[in-house]
């Protein structure tokens, strides 16, 4: 079911809003992993928006679809989608890393309420995830399970021990995403220890993948539509993206893993994200 | 009733029973089926044993995910890779995700035997000690498995159970019952104390009745937990026999003789003496070579209780 032009506005526009949240979150504590954030905003838009079944209300609910950022460190990306879903106050976004916090740098099942997994020790979310499609094929309950990893994190040994595990079980009820943004702490993903050719290895693990622009919220959207229907394999997304997506002073750079950002800085941002924002007929900010 | 049983064939028919009358009971193996015995369980319930191969990073992976999803899954490998090789796993998936996954490993110590010294785990229980709300049991003989097992079932957090799978001997009465934290009086004394876990029963019993000999009454407690550690049965031992000898198939660091130092040094200081391997690795050998070669046989045991004894103040 693709979407209407109004569907994808409406997603275009809240990717808009979650990238300026994630500015102002990160922008207030001064520093952050803001790179890897930005990167997944359409992702987890198409995701949280359109795809997933789940409550905000209930978020122990137990036929509720599953999400696991093996790549934790992006966690500040998913806590500002699971404030405007309205599982935690929004307020909460302000407390990002502050003593006592529940929105810890990486995500923590027990601190965050709709954080389905901990992760943080990369590829550990990965091959729990796998785990959770295992549980839920055996409950049949209809859950299914969606995860994301980075492409620094694949170079981990056990992403590739869980994809051959998932592969070998067919396990079509889990959805991955890899955010091939190309850059790691240290540098490019392609010079420090390339993944190519990616989307082979993941077909050779026995994957149904899907190679798109991971800022395009269509071409998301349906590769998300598409792995839902497809039997017997697990799926992979690859989203071609750039790290630290939509904002003037970390797109496209290697340091904005975890960056030092200005007062300055994060408000002109979130003022450049908020008039290519507007809507041409409304002056409705968010 | 287990009496002629390995430990591993009782393991697999009582988890067998729990199965089936709780299905959220899962058994994950890493290509060591055999070895730990689960094959009578594969047989059972065919769905209900996942084989991951030789992948224990991901074994703990996905022993997290289907926990974090309600199963109470029982992970098994060697004690030497149950915890070193998948360490950081256990770690953050299991420990500090606060997941219930039970983690059974075969082969403490010096019973991994002609598997020589990559597959010799003394510092299993010792490392896994440092984790946050990790519990340690490990079962003398079937008996004592078959009372705990429905309490690491049943309890909420994760377990790691250190199992001699091959170990045949029953020193338990079958109606016996033990509680997971609590240390069990094996015989009672007022001269010495001697605390002991797992294969360090039997040479511990044994030292007991050569001292009995002697005109010495030791007090023997079975330490089969080794977290949470049973701090009030410890003090009370340090007050009245004043000297401790802590018996261990381990490193004498970090675990049962560590432990049980610990809660003196700060209670009731007394001297503590520790018998088990002490600070290096292990080599091919049976179990009875290796225990002779380590002094960790029951002379040895009664040798460091006179230490002990001597140095009471």
């Amino acid at each position: 079911m693709s979407m209407d032009a109004t569907q994808t506005n409406a997603l275009v526009s809240k990717a808009n809003e979650i990238r300026r949240l994630i500015l102002e979150m990160i922008g207030k504590l001064g520093v952050g992993h803001i790179g890897g954030s930005l990167s997944i905003v359409e992702a987890l838009t198409v995701l949280y928006y359109k795809h997933m079944t789940v409550d905000p209300q209930n978020p122990l609910w137990e036929k509720r679809d599953r999400f696991v950022l093996s790549k934790g460190h992006s966690g500040p990306g998913l806590y500002a989608v699971l404030a405007d879903k309205g599982y935690f106050p929004r307020s909460w976004l302000d407390t990002l890393n502050r003593p006592n916090t529940n929105l810890p740098s990486h995500c923590d099942r027990l601190k965050t309420p709709g954080i389905d997994m901990t992760a943080g020790s990369l590829a550990q979310g990965f091959s729990a995830a796998v785990g959770m499609a295992l549980a839920a094929r055996m409950q049949g309950q209809g859950v299914r399970v969606y995860a994301l990893i980075g492409d620094g994190e694949s170079q981990e040994g056990q992403i590739w021990e869980a994809a051959m595990f998932a592969g070998n079980h067919g396990l079509d009820n889990l959805i991955a995403f890899l955010d091939y943004n190309n850059m790691q702490i240290d540098g490019l993903v392609s010079e420090i220890n390339s993944l190519e050719p990616v989307a082979d290895k993941w077909r050779a693990f026995g994957w149904n993948v899907y190679s798109v622009d991971g800022h395009d919220i269509v071409a998301i959207d349906s590769a998300l539509t598409l792995g839902k229907r497809f039997k017997g394999r697990p799926t992979m997304i690859i989203l071609n993206t750039t790290k630290g997506k939509g904002a003037f002073f970390s797109e496209g750079k290697v340091s904005s893993h975890n960056m030092v950002v200005t007062d300055e800085q994060w408000r002109e941002a979130v003022e450049r994200l908020r008039q290519e924002g507007e809507p041409v007929t409304s002056g409705e900010g968010r | 009733m287990y009496e002629g049983l390995e430990m591993r064939k009782v393991y697999a028919e009582l988890l067998i029973e729990h199965a089936q009358k709780d299905d959220r009971i899962v058994l994950l193996e890493a290509d060591l089926m055999s070895s730990t015995g689960t094959k009578a369980f594969k047989e059972r319930f065919p769905d209900r044993l996942i084989n991951v191969g030789v992948a224990e990073a991901n074994l703990m992976g996905i022993s997290a995910g289907l926990a974090v999803m309600g199963m109470i899954p029982f992970a098994h490998s060697f004690t030497a890779f149950a915890t070193r090789r998948a360490f950081d796993q256990v770690t953050i998936s299991i420990a500090y995700s606060r997941l219930p996954v039970k983690i059974g490993g075969a082969d403490p110590g010096v019973s991994a035997e002609l598997n020589g010294g990559t597959h010799m785990s003394f510092e299993d229980a010792g490392i896994m000690r440092n984790l946050p709300g990790m519990t340690i049991v490990e079962p003398v003989d079937s008996v004592q498995l078959a009372a705990l097992l429905p309490q690491v079932i049943s309890h909420p957090g994760p377990v790691y159970m250190r199992l001699h799978r091959k170990n045949k001997e029953v020193l338990f009465s079958p109606d016996r019952s033990f509680t997971i934290g609590k240390i069990e009086t094996l015989e009672t004394g007022e001269d010495v104390t001697l605390i002991c876990s797992g294969m360090m029963v039997k040479q511990s019993l044994k030292a007991s009745e050569i001292l009995r000999k002697e005109g010495v009454r030791p007090r023997v407690l079975n330490m089969h937990t080794l977290k949470p550690v049973d701090a009030t049965t410890i003090i009370q031992a340090a007050r009245e026999t004043g000297a401790i000898v802590v018996a261990e198939n381990h490193s004498v660091l970090n675990a049962w003789g560590s432990a049980v130092a610990e809660v003196v040094s700060e209670h009731c200081p007394v001297p503590v003496f520790r018998i088990g391997v002490q600070d290096h690795f292990g080599e091919v050998g049976k179990s009875d070579f290796l225990m002779e070669k380590y002094h960790m046989t029951a002379a040895d045991i009664v040798q460091a209780a006179y230490s002990a004894m001597d140095k009471k103040r």
